[in-house]
């Protein structure tokens, strides 16, 4: 169907000193495709999304991300991305509004649009008697699909989910496994990090790492046939077991 | 006598100018030597609980005993008696592994070698770094050295408040292991997650949401009065299969679970073979259906759904 490559990483490697935090990582993301992003702690993730996201030079290697240089073209890459984690995500001392405003306004989005997406998002997400709320005043769950849909408020290429549902209760987090469904229908890729491995199973493709390097990158099912197991659990448990280095 | 005595216990927080409930009267006991948990995600009152058994905190009414003391009265006896692991990591970071050690053993009028048997198990995996400052270590190392430092003077009843919180799938196994091996020394532990899957991990549960119990029992026993038949349902497409689903009339509810769908009918009546029918005249192929057992997720997302009505 659709190839559009939105990310493209060749050998992306990054050196701190002696170590290698992530050593020659090379793959390819589809256009609204949902990747998934696995590994133990101390894998390299983190290292490796930062360089996607523009936050961090490489040592070597080559990476396009929605179509610009990880080396040269950072400020393109960041105007062109979302990122929303469990930890960062939205002004706890804003409201709902506000917060959008604020974001919609960093992107550069017109006046219009903004009314526009506060309205929209108002309503999608069921926030109609809340929208004057300081967010610090939301559950958990509610917050995070609102930092969700900020990130993406400006209709990005492509959105870095960092731990999104870490601490969400089962039927939100579900919840907001729907957002990401959608917001793919909607062309939008999706790169995300989890510790739920069922969630894995809800990605179309998943890459695992360890030890800095990306030891398995397959879809769920080719992913269990290949490891010999019944889920995504034990095929994660089988390679993590693999790491040599220490967190 | 039980370890842990919870009667009525509330506590409310005022947040600008609303009062927020963190505990709604909640009661249980734990067991001497039990492995209990305490599940719910963020905001269901799992801090605000611990804190107040370790008695950081006092409850706005009800109460609660430990080791027989009582949580206000006898603050002292207990803070001598249990173990407290915050979910925040309060070690000092300035300080090396073996002085964090130390400095928790000396505070407690003991030493590292008095009961070395008890946390040699865990401080061995740590111990090639014991010179290593604690703010320098990887997550996992600093959970150890945590885990070490409430344990040194030996506690009768250990409180764990989310341990494996935001760690990778290997290194919680890991962990539930070492919990294991500590209940076999006979102490008490009371452990919090918001991870569903280890409530299967403990002796007993409690099943908490928004500052209320919603279950407390054997995990295997909350899922037995799971009511109503359930369904796994997968297909081609599946979140066309979501959307199809849940507009259904005849589903009461459907909930994404790896690769199937959970789903229950509205009426006990309606199986497999209405769902199939359903599912082929809207055009789904490579259709499985099977009639499977609750877990402890669709447990608690059940509950959820009763309470909130």
């Amino acid at each position: 169907m659709n190839k559009e490559k939105v990310i493209v990483a060749e050998g992306l490697t990054k050196r701190f000193g002696d170590f290698v935090a992530v050593d020659h990582i090379s793959f390819e993301v589809s256009k609204s495709e949902i990747f998934g992003f696995l590994g133990a702690n101390g894998a390299g993730k983190t290292t490796a999304m930062r360089m996607l996201c523009g936050l961090s030079i490489p040592t070597s290697g080559k990476a396009l991300v929605a179509g610009y240089d990880v080396f040269k073209d950072t400020d393109n890459i960041k105007n062109s991305i979302g990122y929303m984690s469990q930890k960062f995500s939205l002004y706890e001392d804003l409201t709902i509004r506000e917060n959008i405003r604020f974001y919609g306004g960093i992107y550069g989005l017109t006046k219009k649009q903004i009314q526009d997406k506060t309205s929209y998002l108002v309503d999608h997400l069921h926030l109609q008697n809340h929208q004057n709320s300081l967010v610090k005043s939301l559950p958990l769950g509610w917050k995070q699909k609102l930092a969700f849909s900020v990130a993406i408020v400006h209709d990005p290429a492509i959105v870095f989910l960092d731990e999104p549902t870490g601490g969400v209760d089962p039927v939100t987090r579900r919840e907001f496994w729907e957002l990401i469904y959608d917001a793919s229908e909607r062309g939008i890729t999706i790169f995300v990090t989890t510790h739920y491995m069922d969630e894995a199973e809800y990605c179309n493709r998943v890459s695992i790492m360890v030890d800095g390097r990306i030891e398995a990158l397959d879809t769920p099912k080719a992913l269990k046939i290949n490891y010999d197991s019944a889920s995504m659990d034990e095929v994660f448990l089988k390679l993590a077991r693999k790491a040599v280095r220490g967190e | 006598m039980a370890a842990v005595i919870v009667e009525n216990i509330s506590k409310k927080y005022q947040v600008e100018k609303t009062k927020v409930t963190a505990l709604n009267g909640i009661s249980f006991e734990v067991a001497k030597g039990e492995l209990f948990g305490i599940v719910g995600p963020d905001g269901a009152g799992k801090t605000s609980l611990f804190r107040i058994l370790t008695t950081l905190l006092l409850a706005d009414a009800g109460a609660a005993r430990v080791e027989g003391y009582d949580v206000v009265k006898d603050y002292k006896e207990i803070r001598k008696t249990v173990g407290y692991m915050p979910g925040k990591f309060s070690l000092y970071q300035d300080l090396s592994v073996e002085e964090n050690l130390d400095f928790f053993a000396t505070i407690f009028n003991t030493s590292i070698s008095e009961n070395y048997d008890l946390i040699k198990d865990i401080y061995q995996q740590i111990e090639p770094f014991k010179k290593r400052r604690a703010g320098k270590l990887s997550g996992g190392m600093k959970q150890k050295l945590a885990l070490c430092c409430a344990l040194i003077h030996k506690p009768s009843v250990l409180f764990l408040d989310e341990p494996t919180t935001g760690v990778d799938a290997v290194s919680r196994k890991e962990f539930w292991e070492m919990l294991q091996r500590l209940k076999l020394q006979g102490i008490s532990i009371l452990v919090s997650t918001p991870y569903m899957d280890e409530a299967s991990l403990c002796d007993r549960v409690a099943l908490m949401e928004n500052g209320k119990i919603l279950a407390i029992d054997k995990p295997s026993i909350i899922n037995s009065k799971f009511s109503k038949p359930l369904w796994a349902v997968q297909s081609n497409n599946m979140f066309a299969l979501l959307k199809s689903l849940k507009n259904w009339e005849a589903v009461s509810s459907c909930y994404s679970f790896g690769e199937f769908y959970h789903v229950v009918m509205k009426s006990e009546e309606k199986g497999s073979r209405e769902i199939e029918e359903f599912l082929m005249k809207n055009q789904f192929q490579e259709i499985v259906i099977k009639q499977i057992d609750a877990n402890i997720e669709d447990s608690f997302m059940a509950l959820m759904h009763t309470s909130n009505e």
